[in-house]
């Protein structure tokens, strides 16, 4: 929100600002009354780092001209893709590329599989999202409630999932999971039962394998984040006499809510954009495209069927969904009054 | 335990919460250790499956245990292809990204945590939108400019999109930790003499190290993992392969070379299990600490 608020978590030491105040000499403003709560045009101290100039954009220089080089120009390469007839004929040169208008977006919205594949996306990153939180949460909980040694073999092989690089774990989980040779099937009796054969049953194993390489993450980060509350407050719930599930919902539940969006908006960003275990795990999309999702449906438009513009035109898409999620997060962010 | 109630209802209360809890503790860690164990599981059955001979991988009775472990998948695996290489590949690329992206995360971060100037805000904001691009969705338009820059079949094409894909999100982690260090002592080394670029590297960088590392685990594990630029910009030049393109060589969904597969995921992930545990304390207060700041 405001300097003041953030001033403490920077430097512990109480009242710090009255000793910082007179060095400033260069910076007329502010010194004489401390910084309010809100929204101050100029900050009022500044440290001798702080009075820059021109420094702070040579610090940013690298970082801008790749992320504009490599991530900003790409974004306006993929618009402008998207309006393109693109394929294979203008790749090589063979014929001139040619202005399409929205033709790629009407081409893309008339095809029934496109909103197949969409509603796909959307169920399955939903499920993951949803799978993903409750088991982190959960576990975070219960590694609060045991002592040394469990927390640490919990804590392992979380790590453990969480380094599992994405096709190596797509290809245990469906070597775990084979029809012939997997244990999976031989101790729930199962005979030869396919995994991959079944839409529904192909994306619930998809969805098991993203959950367990990024439940850790929320895991450890939420495990943290109640670590970090103060142990005195949740003595003096106690005391009061509140029960358990008091504590958790009065308590530590609001306290840890700006963690908690973190960690939601971020496995809505992962899960929406799941690529390589759909590819791997469903041998790039399933039987007949049933488990396609639009990443993996933009990958095989653009380089197996060379329909760049079409590719793009999907690309398009996805970012504006996850743009929008962006939006959501922002205001989330606003609303707590975290100062960027 | 400091109520003003007397000592001894203190005591009954403590009593009466130990009965209560004890078993549920029990109950708690018992049940942590299954989890940990079913969590565990198929990194077992991965590097079990990696030294099982190939008769007992390929057996309608798969057993937990192997009494004759055998090193023939991994020679196969070394053997058939240039696996080496490939490994050396993926280890250049994601060496490179982490090396390069922190230090380019840690001069934007300390930018805009210890500067105040014009468009701070705006381009923080576009940091966190950056961050949501799905990289993904570029792979197409980066395509054509690889191909433009010569970079197509080359480790080039892997490192410079990784690197600025995983820098929106290292600045945005690293402005805690940049944040985290008092200004006072950025006071005390100007009144000491000491230089800005000097201050920066000799006293700012060794106090933002921890916070590089618990960033760098996300750039060394996008840029190991990379399935999908490994997949779409080495095109013909296998030579310029990287591990996840090496794996799914054997990796054939009709006929999958179990045995090969294992051993191969067993080699691309122990480097990035030895990461883990080598930073994972600085990872659990890293997270806590960028979560919280």
């Amino acid at each position: 929100m405001s300097r003041m608020t953030d001033r403490p978590l920077a430097v512990s030491a109480p009242g710090p600002a009255p000793a910082a105040g007179p060095v400033t000499k260069g910076s007329p403003a502010g010194t004489a009354q401390a910084p309010r709560p809100g929204r101050g045009p100029s900050a009022g101290r500044r440290s001798p780092l702080a009075r820059g100039g021109w420094t702070p954009w040579l610090y940013l220089a690298p970082a801008l001209v790749v992320i504009g080089g490599l991530l900003v120009y790409p974004v306006y390469q993929l618009g402008l893709i998207s309006f393109l007839e693109y394929t294979q004929a203008q790749v090589s040169g063979g014929e001139p590329t040619s202005f399409e208008g929205f033709g790629n977006y009407a081409a893309l919205f008339r095809d029934e599989q496109f909103w197949q594949v969409l509603l796909a996306t959307v169920v399955f990153a939903g499920a993951c999202v949803v799978s993903t939180l409750a088991v982190g949460c959960a576990l975070a909980v219960l590694l609060t409630r045991v002592r040394a040694l469990p927390r640490l073999a919990l804590m392992l092989a979380a790590l453990g999932a969480w380094a599992t690089p994405a096709v190596t774990g797509s290809t245990v989980w469906l070597l775990l999971f084979d029809p012939d040779f997997g244990p999976v099937n031989r101790v729930l009796g199962l005979g030869d039962h396919s995994w991959t054969y079944g839409r529904y049953s192909a994306f619930a194993l998809v969805l098991l394998e993203v959950v367990w390489c990024s439940f850790p993450f929320v895991m450890v980060t939420v495990y943290a984040g109640i670590r970090a509350v103060p142990s005195e407050v949740l003595e003096a719930a106690s005391l009061d006499g509140a029960s358990q599930w008091r504590i958790w919902r009065s308590v530590l539940a609001p306290m840890l809510r700006p963690i908690l969006v973190v960690v939601t908006i971020q496995s809505v960003i992962w899960d929406f954009k799941v690529f390589t275990q759909i590819y791997v795990m469903t041998n790039g999309g399933g039987i007949a495209g049933q488990n396609l999702v639009l990443n993996v449906y933009a990958y095989q438009k653009a380089f197996a069927s060379s329909q760049y513009g079409l590719g793009s035109a999907i690309g398009v898409v996805m970012l504006l969904i996850l743009l929008a999620v962006t939006l959501v997060y922002l205001r989330l962010l606003r609303r707590q009054g975290e100062e960027l | 335990m400091t109520s003003t109630d007397s000592v001894r209802s203190g005591f009954v209360r403590d009593l009466v919460r130990r009965s209560v809890r004890r078993p549920w503790r029990l109950a708690a860690e018992v049940s942590a250790l299954l989890i940990a164990a079913v969590v565990a599981f198929p990194l077992y059955w991965m590097v079990l499956s990696a030294f099982k001979p190939a008769g007992e991988i390929e057996s309608s009775e798969p057993r937990p245990w192997t009494l004759s472990p055998s090193l023939d998948s991994f020679r196969r695996v070394f053997g058939q292809q240039e696996f080496g290489r490939y490994f050396l590949n993926s280890l250049v690329v994601a060496v490179t990204v982490v090396a390069v992206s922190a230090l380019i995360a840690f001069l934007a971060a300390t930018a805009v945590t210890r500067f105040r100037f014009r468009f701070r805000t705006t381009l923080l904001i576009m940091f966190l939108v950056a961050q949501m691009v799905p990289v993904e969705a570029l792979t197409i338009p980066l395509f054509f400019q690889m191909r433009d820059f010569g970079q197509l079949n080359t480790l080039g094409a892997l490192i410079l999109p990784h690197i600025a894909f995983s820098l929106p999100f290292a600045i945005w982690m690293l402005r805690g930790f940049v944040k985290a260090v008092p200004e006072a002592l950025e006071e005390a080394a100007h009144i000491d003499g000491a230089s800005r670029t000097r201050f920066l590297w000799q006293i700012l960088f060794p106090l933002v190290f921890p916070g590089l590392v618990a960033t760098s685990v996300f750039s060394f594990i996008s840029a190991w993992n990379d399935f999908l630029f490994a997949k779409s910009f080495i095109i013909s030049d296998t030579s310029q392969s990287t591990l996840p393109m090496a794996l799914l060589v054997f990796y054939k969904p009709d006929d999958p070379d179990w045995g090969g597969v294992m051993a191969g995921s067993t080699v691309m992930t122990i480097p990035v299990l030895i990461f883990f545990v080598l930073v994972q304390r600085r990872l659990v207060s890293g997270l806590g600490g960028a979560v919280k700041d």
